[in-house]
């Protein structure tokens, strides 16, 4: 499908109509939710990193007034399912509380479910545990070995996947080229740890036989898993979808909390709410990110031309399998990044350690693939003495190559990297930002330009499921949008799913304007709940423009031809006679004309005016699948990864004390094409609120372990986020490069920013270090250790010079 | 994160408040900025909080001849305003915006930040550089004790238990060209810093140095006023070159923290720039200022 | 204990635990959820609200302590029921906010800054806004707000005002 040129509604500044109520304070957050009777839940921890479970005594704990009960992973392993595994690993078994065994520290073994928070705490420390201390282990390639302790013994291993895939003719491009070289990056583990903390408040009505859930969810299948675990009816759970998410940015999948909390809804026969607090959060909320090593060796030739590329991803996952094995797979979508490289080895490997649990973090797994990608780009470059630039120009994919097949199947699905790349150059003055660096660089400063072109893939789809499981063979990826237009010819139309600052109403509210060509602002969007719902998928991977802006669209079309039949058959002639301008329809060389209102009064009152067959009212649906998503992995893992690719392209300064070691940024620029843009302040947001994530990632945030496997970064005091002093301004460059896959030409830019960043960053820094001949190569880059490196690196130049 | 259960009494004169600080397991509490995270994380578990923050003659900001008394309840946004701090204690007033964040200044006390002494709190800093004294009651008496005296190394102080903070006294440099700098270095602005230093010097008219005070904080276990860089100094133009060298030899002499933030090269390493910096930004600013 | 509190402009008399925080009193006794809790240990500012005009944490002080103070919430800010301030409106316009939950505390930030300092520079901004973390916006669309509303508030014709239960 092609996308109109001109739109009314679309790509026009538009206010999110969301941000009213919410600067009103009139949000409704799951902890703002108070029934009657609720009772709320602490957690007690567990203070190993790994340990049996030999005692656990609540008689002082259940002593304490207001105390309604003391739950034990034992209680609780006995009357729910585990949590469901992505892989085919049924020995890594999950439950919300540990089971006879804790493996990490801060691990929940026990809750405790009182009148008041406060009084649960209390209660809490009262539970007396009995631990026996097991080893453990923390660092992946430990886990790897073969002799490491396994963190789930009836797995056998801590290996959870190690897979290699072979796409093209590597072998035989390593031989054939002239260069090759290695490097290893590592990325850190961090989170996108929103402000607001995962919580659910769940009741259970005995007489309906129905459990109600609100949660600050952003998951999908989420009532599905509830049911699943709580061994209950799907039809039994109703999430509400009406409350709102304070940020999620991916991870807030709180399954295990869920299922906790409902499993004590159903014991006590009141409702439970369960708000983590920032340290059980932090330590045990298992919404960590990736914590990863890649090995990666490029082959290219003189010229610049990088052809072939191996990969070995290895995450430490932590004690749990999560969905971070799938963070592995998601990237194989984009593995080549915008790049020609024409074959890859792809190793990806899964290992557990007595670490928190990893969750789906913003991108999947495609920040820190693209962290990876762009530093060999950079090598590259270095090694060849040639402009990194030049280099990303030459191995660009080009525009006329689109849609363009990946080698490990993925089409892309349109692009034009190198006219974004020159916008930016050109916005920025290249040669003039190069002057800054030097003049930097002569005041005494170190100074570097970082620059990253990475693509955002969208649309979602699942397709790394049955790439890493084969039993699972699931294809279907939905979304879906109702709208119904009333007596009065007022237009509503039903979301499926929560939002967490996404701006969805106004995005649907937006494109069923633009197909309907009427205000959208008359247009409301409504929330029904999980049990009222058409399917969906929640907002992941970047596809909410793409799916609800897609199944919005398709909805309205559908309502559009219902009313051009309607009055074709009044006119009597053909559909194909009448023209739709605004919601009314004329009759083309002919005097039939009929308003909106004329329309909607015959849908609902006139049946007998109605064309044979046609159902009353004006109600239409449409459940879309996901463009481009209809065939399984093939067995050497070759699959339609997501349909669509936004693209990226940064450009950094910064500038650094060489004895206080701190990076100040002094430009930074972004250029952004993820086609059409159905609300422009939605997308910015996106996109300045990923770059901050990603500085974050690149200077300041990490989830530390020590060596007794103690988390010591448990409060904001140690986990460091940026605030607007750490946050540049930043400058967009814009450009659309429509998809032929969507209906408006549009694609997805919930991860814009982020997947680029940390590499920009990154890459400044390692450019204004490159005089002295050392680069950093793990993420966070913090300030004292870039000094020492910096001391360390002039004092042996010093004594090479002596 | 709630606090394990305690009482609250607010004592209405200073008396109150040493006697019920004779009570067991019970604690000062005035701005509350540092206390209350720790309350909420249970890593304190006092049975009683004593309020201070209102008891009459413990707030308040007063000229004497040669300094500046500042109550101990003094909110630090009080001190950041007041333009009897600007003009008596420009150092106090150059320090104060990097103290936590404005929300903190509006309810964190001068008092509270010396009797806490964090190695990287910018008051207790300032205090020892000028050799200023903190005022303390017990149960008995009042007396002063030099704020070098005071503040023995990370959050321990003299002061005796049952005793308290009841004000804080600046000393006031008089006559001559008066010139500040303050530096520190940490993460983001506002967090705990790995080192900072600030400097007071005042020149003649003929730009030589007639009076130095320079001490460096966060990196050492407490605060520390250089002595021996003040007296090479005075005399001098402050010459960059002269500065760094003198700051380099003191800074190496310290006992420098090492912790799983930051080496202890690196503390010092940014301890002897970030002094440098506070001596030539003082410099320049005191050859700007009216004689 | 019995606490008697000036919220809003209204006298509001509350019986709390001395360990009860103001922001727990205020969302918990006081059913006034505009204010959020984000981290409990005073670094996150989503707990902002005003006391005598001027930006706390509600996190880092005890119900116990809040007597005496006109104390302010996002309630108040809003002129009438469905009507926006002029910060709102301004966080409206140039969409300064994403998923709402930090954004209370920025408002009453706002509002207490652009009382005090009328015109600010964009580092005044940043130097307030910095109390105040946001994990959605990257803080861009909010500097904008504020500056917009600054500008807005110099060509309105309403007299500048202390805050509502402020003392005038």
């Amino acid at each position: 499908m092609s996308a109109p040129a001109n739109f009314k509604f679309v790509e026009t500044p538009r206010r999110v109509r969301e941000d009213r109520r919410f600067v009103a304070g009139h949000g409704r957050f799951v902890a703002d939710l108070r029934l009657p009777g609720m009772a709320h839940v602490a957690l007690v921890p567990s203070g190993h990193a790994a340990a049996r479970i030999v005692e656990i005594d609540a008689a002082a704990a259940l002593a304490m007034p207001g105390v309604h009960a003391v739950l034990t992973g034992a209680e609780l392993a006995a009357a729910v399912d585990p949590m469901m595994n992505g892989l085919d690993t049924p020995n890594v078994r999950r439950f919300p509380l540990a089971v006879g065994q804790v493996r990490y520290n801060g691990e929940w073994v026990a809750a405790v479910a009182a009148d008041s928070r406060a009084g649960a705490e209390d209660a809490a420390e009262l539970v007396e545990v009995s631990y026996e201390a097991l080893p453990f282990v923390l660092d992946a390639e430990a886990a790897l070995k073969p002799d490491s302790v396994p963190v789930h013994p009836d797995h056998g291993s801590n290996v959870l996947l190690d897979r290699t895939f072979v796409w093209g003719e590597v072998a035989q491009h390593f031989a054939a080229s002239q260069h090759q070289l290695a490097f290893r990056v590592t990325w850190g583990r961090n989170s996108t740890v929103p402000v607001e903390t995962f919580g659910v408040v769940v009741a259970w009505d005995p007489w309906n036989e129905i459990l109600d859930v609100w949660a600050s969810i952003q998951m999908p299948k989420y009532a599905d898993q509830i049911a699943r675990a709580l061994r209950l009816p799907a039809n039994a759970v109703r999430v509400h979808y009406d409350v709102d998410v304070g940020g999620s940015y991916g991870v807030k999948r709180g399954i295990k909390h869920t299922v906790l909390a409902a499993y004590l809804a159903r014991r006590l026969n009141r409702p439970v709410r369960l708000i983590e607090d920032r340290l059980e959060n932090m330590r045990a909320g298992d919404a960590h990110g990736p914590d990863r090593i890649f090995d990666v060796t490029v082959a290219f030739d003189g010229d610049g031309i990088i052809n072939s590329m191996k990969m070995r991803a290895l995450d430490n996952v932590g004690a749990y399998a999560g969905r971070a094995p799938f963070q592995l797979g998601k990237p194989v979508g984009a593995i080549v990044g915008p790049y020609r490289i024409k074959s890859v080895e792809y190793r990806a490997v899964s290992v557990t350690t007595n670490k928190a649990a990893q969750e789906a973090v913003r991108g999947f797994g495609q920040a820190p693939t693209n962290y990876a990608i762009e530093t060999a780009i950079d090598r590259v470059a270095a090694a060849l003495g040639l402009e990194r630039i030049e280099v990303r120009r030459l191995n660009f994919i080009r525009t006329d190559e689109f849609p363009y097949l990946i080698p490990s199947g993925t089409r892309y699905d349109s692009g034009d990297y190198h006219t974004v790349m020159d916008k930016v150059l050109a916005h920025v003055d290249w040669p003039a930002l190069q002057r800054e660096r030097q003049r930097l660089r002569a005041q005494g400063l170190l100074a570097g330009i970082g620059i990253s072109a990475c693509l955002e893939p969208s649309g979602g789809n699942s397709s790394f499921e049955p790439l890493l499981n084969p039993k699972n063979t699931t294809s279907t990826w939905m979304e879906s949008c109702r709208i119904n237009v009333d007596a009065l010819g007022y237009v509503t139309a039903t979301i499926h799913t929560t939002s967490s600052g996404q701006g969805h109403e106004t995005l649907a509210a937006t494109v069923i304007g633009e197909a309907l060509q009427i205000d959208p602002d008359r247009i409301r969007i409504v929330r029904p709940d999980s049990l009222a719902s058409l399917p969906g998928n929640s907002p992941v991977g970047s596809r909410m423009a793409i799916m609800l802006g897609g199944a919005a669209f398709h909805a309205a079309e559908k309502l559009k031809r219902k009313l051009i039949r309607i009055a074709a058959h009044q006119f009597g002639c053909a559909e194909a006679d009448v023209d739709y301008i605004g919601g009314a329809i004329k009759q083309r060389g002919g005097p039939g004309q009929l308003s909106w209102i004329d329309l909607v009064t015959i849908a609902h009152r006139n049946f007998h005016l109605l064309p044979p067959d046609t159902e009353p009212g004006l109600e239409t649906t449409h459940v879309m699948q996901v463009p481009t998503g209809q065939t399984l992995p093939t067995a050497d893992g070759r699959v339609q990864m997501y349909p669509c690719h936004s693209f990226e392209f940064h450009v950094v300064l910064v500038a650094i004390d060489p004895d206080l070691g701190k990076p100040e940024f002094r430009r930074y620029v972004i250029g952004h094409d993820c086609g059409t843009v159905i609300n422009p302040a939605i997308v910015k947001g996106m996109t300045l609120g990923g770059i901050a994530h990603g500085i974050g990632a690149a200077l300041l945030e990490e989830f530390v372990y020590d060596d007794q496997g103690q988390m010591i970064s448990q409060s904001f005091m140690d986990y460091v986020l940026p605030s607007a002093h750490e946050i540049p301004e930043v400058e967009i460059v814009h450009h659309c490069t429509p998809s032929p896959f969507t209906v408006l030409g549009q694609k997805g830019s919930g991860e814009s920013g982020y997947l680029g960043a940390p590499a920009a960053v990154s890459g400044a820094i390692n450019d204004a270090l490159a005089p002295l001949g050392i680069v950093m190569s793990k993420l966070p880059i913090r300030i004292p250790e870039l000094s020492d490196a910096i001391a360390a690196a002039r004092a042996s130049k010093q004594k090479e010079t002596a | 994160m709630k606090p394990a259960p305690f009482e609250y009494v607010r004592p209405t004169s200073i008396n109150e408040a040493c006697a019920a600080l004779a009570t067991d397991e019970s604690v000062i509490i005035a701005g509350g900025q540092t206390l209350i995270p720790m309350l909420a994380m249970r890593l304190a578990r006092p049975a009683v909080l004593i309020d201070i923050a209102r008891i009459p003659g413990l707030a308040g900001i007063r000229e004497e001849a040669d300094a500046v008394v500042i109550g101990a309840t003094t909110r630090q946004v009080e001190a950041e305003r007041s333009t009897t701090v600007a003009r008596g204690v420009p150092l106090l007033a150059r320090a104060l915006p990097f103290v936590g964040h404005a929300p903190t200044r509006n309810r964190g006390t001068l008092g509270g930040s010396v009797a806490n002494a964090d190695p990287a709190a910018e008051i207790p800093l300032v205090l020892v550089t000028l050799g200023g004294s903190v005022v303390v009651r017990d149960a008995a008496q009042t007396h002063e004790i030099a704020a070098q005296n005071f503040v023995l190394g990370p959050m321990m102080t003299a002061l005796a238990s049952g005793a308290l903070v009841i004000a804080l006294r600046f000393p006031v440099w008089d006559g001559g060209r008066i010139g500040v700098g303050f530096h520190e270095i940490s993460t983001r602005a506002s967090d705990f810093a790995f080192a900072a230093a600030a400097a007071q010097v005042v020149l003649d008219a003929a730009g030589r140095c007639t009076r130095c005070a320079i001490g460096v904080g966060a990196a050492t276990p407490r605060p520390v006023r250089l002595d021996a860089v003040a007296s090479k100094l005075v005399g001098s133009t402050l010459a960059e070159t002269h500065i760094q060298a003198a700051v380099a030899d003191a800074v190496d002499a310290l006992d420098i923290m090492v912790d799983s933030h930051a080496s202890a090269d690196y503390r010092r390493r940014a301890a002897k720039a970030l002094a440098t910096r506070a001596l030539t930004d003082a410099r320049d600013a005191a050859r700007g200022a009216p004689a | 204990m019995k606490v008697e509190l000036n919220v809003n402009g209204a006298r509001a008399s509350v019986e709390v635990e001395p360990r009860t925080t103001l922001v727990d009193c205020l969302r918990d006794n006081l059913g006034l959820t505009g204010t959020h809790t984000g981290c409990e240990h005073g670094i996150c500012g989503a707990c902002t609200v005003l006391l005598d005009g001027e930006p706390v944490r509600s996190c880092l002080m005890l119900a116990v302590q809040a007597d005496g103070f006109a104390i302010t919430t996002i309630e108040a800010v809003a002129p009438a029921p469905g009507e926006l301030s002029i910060v709102q409106d301004a966080f409206c316009e140039t969409h300064g906010l994403q998923c709402g939950f930090c954004t209370p505390g920025m408002i009453l930030t706002a509002e207490a800054l652009l009382r005090r300092i009328p015109n600010p520079t964009r580092a005044d901004i940043v130097s307030a806004i910095s109390a105040n973390i946001c994990r959605c916006t990257g803080y861009g669309q909010i500097v904008e707000a504020i500056a917009l509303a600054a500008k807005r508030m110099a060509g309105s014709n309403v007299p500048r005002e202390t805050a509502p239960g402020e003392p005038a």
